[in-house]
């Protein structure tokens, strides 16, 4: 029985090998570091930021009134006198009205997903982090909204309630509530296995503290890259709910009802019409790409 | 036999029982963990295992994988709340008004195994470490004070290390955080749950150095689990030996190490590797895996598996011999016990 290890006795002081004196840097600014190297990313990011900004300034970029109509002047191609991108079938010039309905595109884009995602993340991390019965309820009635396909769901919310913005806004909400609770509430599960989150109970912390200092901060990556990929679905859906009348009402500019009432001019001035599409195209390619960037740079196992 | 190492214990400010009360007594601890699809059966983890931990001693815990020795571990600090059994820490029944389980858990703190999974990845190591006292009801700036300390005291350069994040340190380095994030409430008693077994062998003599400084500096008591023989040996006073949820010997640690009571003790002591190696060993000295922990076998549980295994072992249960004192050693055999009918009685 002398296989007992042999040690020293405790040294003083530990001679530890200082790791290489690198920057340190935290989980964030090393995704700003990989975003800060991706051309790409950056590329479409300027550009959503471009539009962004041109909605937010509309009012001072637009040369015209979106309002104003011209009995004379309706339906021209692009170029006609001073309205470099034509004017729609009441001629309102179509650079004034695209400017303004990208407020209303973007609002409808950005403003269900930040709810969704409150509310939906809020729900995911409790349902993760209780698990037993909690969870199950919370998940199985999310599963009750999964059965619906994403736009028909829409459709039949808006429908009910009836048309206009907010009501637009609302259902586009309801939509994305599920799968935002499904992704936070994966996330959560997954931290909740960890030790460090037992080590915390065990320092005698309270349910919500833990949640608070350490699920939160784990959690907050996939939800956030989600949410960006869910902007431009919601831009395609809002435009959707108001091509069909559902969403945002005349003459409010909004790209999906310009659209809509264009498109019984498409052989008059098939370009013309086809701006509003475009601009949704674009814009909603932009922030899949950059939600794409955003991803890449995130999702990273530390 | 070495003396056992608490002749320099003193006493806690916060001590209630006195020299003589044990630090924290385990009285037929069990918990069944139910199996989904097998008609309300359950994996009996813990099964009945009672012990006590005297003040500044270190009692090991070893036995195989899946015997217990994590949940047990859980158990004492409440994380898995037992079916049965009581826990008495310094003469107060612990989750009643004598002891809530939040004042148990300023005094008693935990080491995982897995140094990686017990820091958050996403929190600098300083404010994983003062995540304790703040919790505790320290100010922020004191708590994070507190987190230097601690780091310097574990042989981390608070400064250097303090602001870096989990994925930035070693294997070695983790666990010395995890052991700053453990001490960082100032408990009395720690629980280590296999704290050096995912380390590599020059690291795992490091840490376990530090335990044995920081158990003098800081005056605790170590519950010390781990599966390697040599490790405990080298920390503990004295050793509690289960098997698929029992304990099945317990005593002080040369006692065990050179005389072992119970079958398994001394197949699990066979086992070890040597480092002579005209002393090779040729066979196994233990054979199969151990039995479900579902359906643990009638009467000994070791019986399955034990070389002198009779008609006694197969129906009755026999049970640990009662504690006689801090040098007492026992175990849970047939062959130790006069009344069994076991036909080789060994009077140890």
């Amino acid at each position: 029985m002398t296989d007992a290890i042999v040690l020293d006795e405790p040294q003083e002081a530990f001679e530890e090998q200082a790791l290489p004196a690198t920057r340190v840097r935290g989980y964030w600014q090393s995704v700003f570091y990989r975003l800060r190297h991706d051309p790409v990313t950056l590329v479409f990011a300027t550009i959503v930021l471009l539009i962004v900004l041109a909605a937010v300034f509309a009012p001072l970029l637009a040369p015209f009134d979106p309002y104003k109509e011209s009995i004379v002047g309706r339906l021209k191609p692009l170029g006609w006198r001073d309205h470099p991108l034509g004017t729609d079938e009441l001629g309102r010039d179509m650079l004034s009205r695209l400017l303004f309905g990208g407020r209303v595109s973007l609002l409808m884009g950005v403003v269900p997903v930040l709810i969704a995602s409150m509310v939906g993340g809020m729900l995911g991390v409790i349902g993760g982090f209780v698990g037993g019965r909690t969870n199950t309820a919370i998940m199985r009635t999310m599963d009750v909204f999964y059965a619906f396909p994403s736009v028909l769901l829409a459709v039949a919310i808006a429908g009910a309630m009836g048309g206009g913005m907010a009501n637009g806004m609302l259902a586009l909400t309801l939509v994305f509530i599920p799968p935002m609770c499904r992704v936070a509430e994966t996330a959560t599960t997954q931290v909740r296995a960890l030790d460090f989150i037992e080590a915390a109970r065990a320092s005698g912390a309270r349910t919500m503290t833990i949640i608070r200092y350490h699920v939160l901060g784990n959690v907050l990556g996939p939800v956030f890259i989600y949410a960006s990929s869910l902007v431009s679905v919601s831009i395609l859906l809002a435009s959707g709910l108001s091509f069909l009348g559902l969403g945002v009402r005349p003459p409010l500019p909004d790209w999906g009802l310009m659209l809509s009432t264009l498109r019984q001019s498409i052989y008059v001035v098939p370009l013309v019409c086809a701006l509003p599409g475009l601009a949704i195209f674009i814009t909603s390619i932009c922030c899949n790409l950059v939600s794409d960037g955003l991803r890449a740079a995130m999702d990273v196992r530390m | 036999m070495r003396p056992l190492s608490n002749g320099d214990f003193r006493l806690d400010p916060r001590d209630r029982g006195g020299p003589l009360q044990p630090l924290l007594i385990a009285r037929d601890l069990r918990k069944h963990f139910p199996v989904k699809g097998t008609g309300g059966k359950s994996v009996k983890a813990v099964d009945g295992v009672s012990f006590t931990v005297r003040k500044g001693e270190t009692l090991g815990v070893v036995g195989e994988s899946g015997c217990g020795k994590s949940t047990l571990a859980r158990l004492l600090l409440h994380l898995v709340v037992p079916d049965a059994g009581e826990l008495v820490f310094d003469g107060d029944l612990v989750d009643t008004r004598e002891l809530p389980v939040d004042e148990l858990r300023r005094q008693v703190q935990i080491v995982f195994q897995d140094s990686y999974s017990s820091l958050n990845p996403r929190m600098p190591v300083r404010d994983s470490v003062a995540f304790g006292p703040f919790v505790q009801g320290k100010k922020k700036q004191q708590a994070r004070d507190i987190a230097g300390e601690m780091l310097g005291k574990v042989g981390l350069d608070p400064d250097l290390f303090g602001p870096r994040y989990p994925h930035e340190l070693s294997g070695g380095q983790k666990q010395r955080v995890n052991i700053a994030r453990a001490l960082a409430t100032d408990p009395r008693m720690v629980i280590l749950d296999e704290p050096v077994s995912a380390l590599d062998k020059s690291v795992e003599a490091q840490v376990l150095n530090l335990l044995r400084g920081l158990k003098r500096q800081f005056n605790l008591t170590y519950l010390f689990i781990s599966h390697d023989l040599n490790v405990v040996r080298y920390l503990s006073d004295r050793v509690l030996v289960m098997y698929l949820g029992r304990a099945v010997e317990i005593g002080p640690i040369d006692a065990v190490f050179e005389r072992p009571l119970h079958p398994y003790t001394r197949a699990l002591l066979a086992s070890r590797p040597s480092m002579d190696p005209a002393r090779r060993i040729e066979e196994a000295p233990i054979s199969g895996d151990p039995p479900n922990p579902i359906d643990p076998p009638s009467g000994c549980r070791f019986h399955t598996r034990c070389p002198f295994a009779e008609t006694p072992c197969e129906t009755t249960d026999p049970a640990l011999g009662i504690w006689e004192g801090p040098q007492s050693h026992v175990a849970a055999c047939h062959m130790h016990d006069v009344a069994s009918g076991h036909s080789r009685l060994a009077y140890g």
